[in-house]
């Protein structure tokens, strides 16, 4: 019979966090920010139609960076989650805080059980009725989990645009300033000018009746940068 | 709750189906046949659609039977089914109600997934796939027919689609009405109907067909000025799927009323 070899579990955990960190370092990153509005996420992508964020319900959010098959297919296990809670309950029973926790404990089994983790880092926001009950949930390649206020950055470079909204961000920013400080922000994180064309942009605005979730074409883009620019 | 990573379609009927099976409307037919006779629920019965010049009217009357016995003045028999598109059901009322409610979870669900929204087409042949789903508890008395009408972004006209019970789906040129006084408000609009009316044209002929329903089918609810319940409008156009105001119901019923009046 063959003897398995024995690896310590603090060695496999470790190892298994230097993979996924060096797969998710590779991908760009994402900011969430809270402003007047709701919730505005801003991602550099230069393609146009495999999407960073997206819809999951009426109030709730999705950001994902990393390995895009992984993190599309959370995205869709996430519509599912959702539309079935809200089709076996009501629609105001689908709340981010219990699907951040299923994602939570998803991708923390997969962290522990499979031999290669999730290469993944995802966002979970939700815009509340006030922006005291905004929800913003960072879920972490091993499970982990954590809420945030304010702004919240996942990707290969959030310790450094983390750093750069510390000083910038304040609360009750207009719709047009929230994109434009997302945008110098991962500017500011790879170091370098990033084209408007590539920037994608979404937000969940309070106001909106019924499903909040609204993405920006590169024409209103183009316009909502022109106007932040005007009014600095 | 749990969240489900292995691959399912774009269908939330589908996924339900097959992974939460409870949670979809069964109704199990007794081997010896026939219904007990006091399992007879609410009906839902006229409902309507009919075309003009920008998209498509779909109304309905807002009554509901047991039997021989008004089961509810006011239930609503159209919904929206998503921003182009709009549903009007007769038949057993529960049955219709949960139909509909999955067929609205079902278009947004494959929207969110696939970042695309269905063709009509497409929603109109997923509807008539539920519609078959419930065959064996159409036999058993539980019927749904649905008419389906909405708004084709990509031919940038109204079209209108009827059902039968196996959820054969059939296209209409013009106007279509059905349930229990579907056939009187059917002559009407065929006596009526013209093609490129305008919307108040086709809201007070669709008004109109259900008036004459109502006068010659028990079932149907006509205009009710004492509680002020009127029929339930809706308009769908390239600029999304819409409530007609109930004031401009209310008016259009109350000019039709007096007309009658002698």
């Amino acid at each position: 019979m063959a003897i398995p070899f024995y690896v310590a579990p603090d060695q496999m955990v470790q190892d298994k966090a230097e993979y996924a960190r060096k797969g998710i370092a590779k991908g760009k990153s994402i900011v969430a920010m809270e402003s007047a509005v709701g919730i505005t996420l801003v991602a550099e992508n230069p393609s146009a139609s495999l999407n960073k964020i997206s819809e999951i319900y009426d109030r709730i959010g999705f950001a994902g960076v990393g390995k895009y098959s992984e993190f599309e297919n959370l995205r869709k296990a996430g519509i599912r989650y959702a539309d079935l809670k809200g089709y076996a309950y009501s629609r105001e029973d689908v709340f981010s805080k219990s699907l951040a926790n299923a994602y939570s404990e998803v991708i923390g089994n997969i962290f522990t059980r499979e031999i290669k983790p999730l290469e993944v880092e995802i966002l979970v926001v939700e815009v509340g009725e006030t922006p005291e009950e905004n929800q913003m949930y960072r879920i972490l390649f091993d499970g982990s989990i954590s809420d945030h206020h304010g702004s919240v950055v996942i990707g290969g470079q959030a310790e450094k645009i983390s750093q750069f909204l510390r000083d910038r961000f304040r609360d009750g920013l207009r719709l047009e300033e929230a994109i434009k400080l997302g945008k110098e922000a991962l500017e500011a994180g790879q170091g370098g000018p990033i084209r408007e064309n590539t920037l994608e942009v979404a937000i969940l605005d309070r106001a909106r009746p019924g499903r909040k979730f609204r993405r920006f074409s590169a024409l209103d883009l183009r316009e909502l940068l022109a106007k932040a620019s005007l009014g600095s | 709750m749990e969240i489900t990573l292995t691959g399912h379609g774009a269908s939330f009927y589908d996924f339900v189906h097959v992974e939460h099976g409870y949670l979809l409307p069964r109704f199990h037919v007794p081997e010896s046949g026939a219904a007990p006779s006091f399992a007879q629920p609410p009906h839902g019965t006229t409902i309507l659609a009919l075309k003009y010049l920008d998209g498509v009217v779909i109304a309905a009357d807002r009554q509901a039977t047991e039997g021989y016995q008004v089961a509810s003045r006011h239930i609503e028999k159209v919904y929206k089914a998503d921003e182009y598109s709009a549903i009007a059901i007769a038949g057993a009322a529960g049955p219709c109600i949960e139909m509909v409610k999955l067929f609205q979870v079902e278009l947004e669900h494959y929207e969110k997934l696939e970042g695309e929204v269905l063709a009509l087409e497409g929603k109109a042949n997923k509807l008539a796939q539920m519609v078959r789903q419930n065959l064996p508890a159409a036999f058993q008395g539980l019927v749904v027919i649905p008419i389906f009408a909405g708004y084709d972004l990509r031919k940038s006209e109204g079209r209108i689609f009827k059902y039968d019970i196996t959820g054969g789906r059939y296209e209409e040129g013009d106007y279509y009405s059905t349930g229990s006084g579907g056939k009187d408000a059917r002559n009407t609009l065929k006596k009526f109907f013209r093609p490129g009316m305008t919307r108040e044209q086709a809201v007070r002929l669709g008004l109109e067909a259900l008036l004459d329903a109502s006068e010659e089918d028990v079932a149907t609810g006509g205009p009710d000025p004492v509680r002020g319940i009127y029929p339930s409008v809706k308009i769908v156009a390239q600029t999304g799927t819409n409530d007609l105001p109930e004031d401009e119901i209310r008016q259009m019923c109350e000019a039709l009323l007096s007309e009658r009046r002698r």
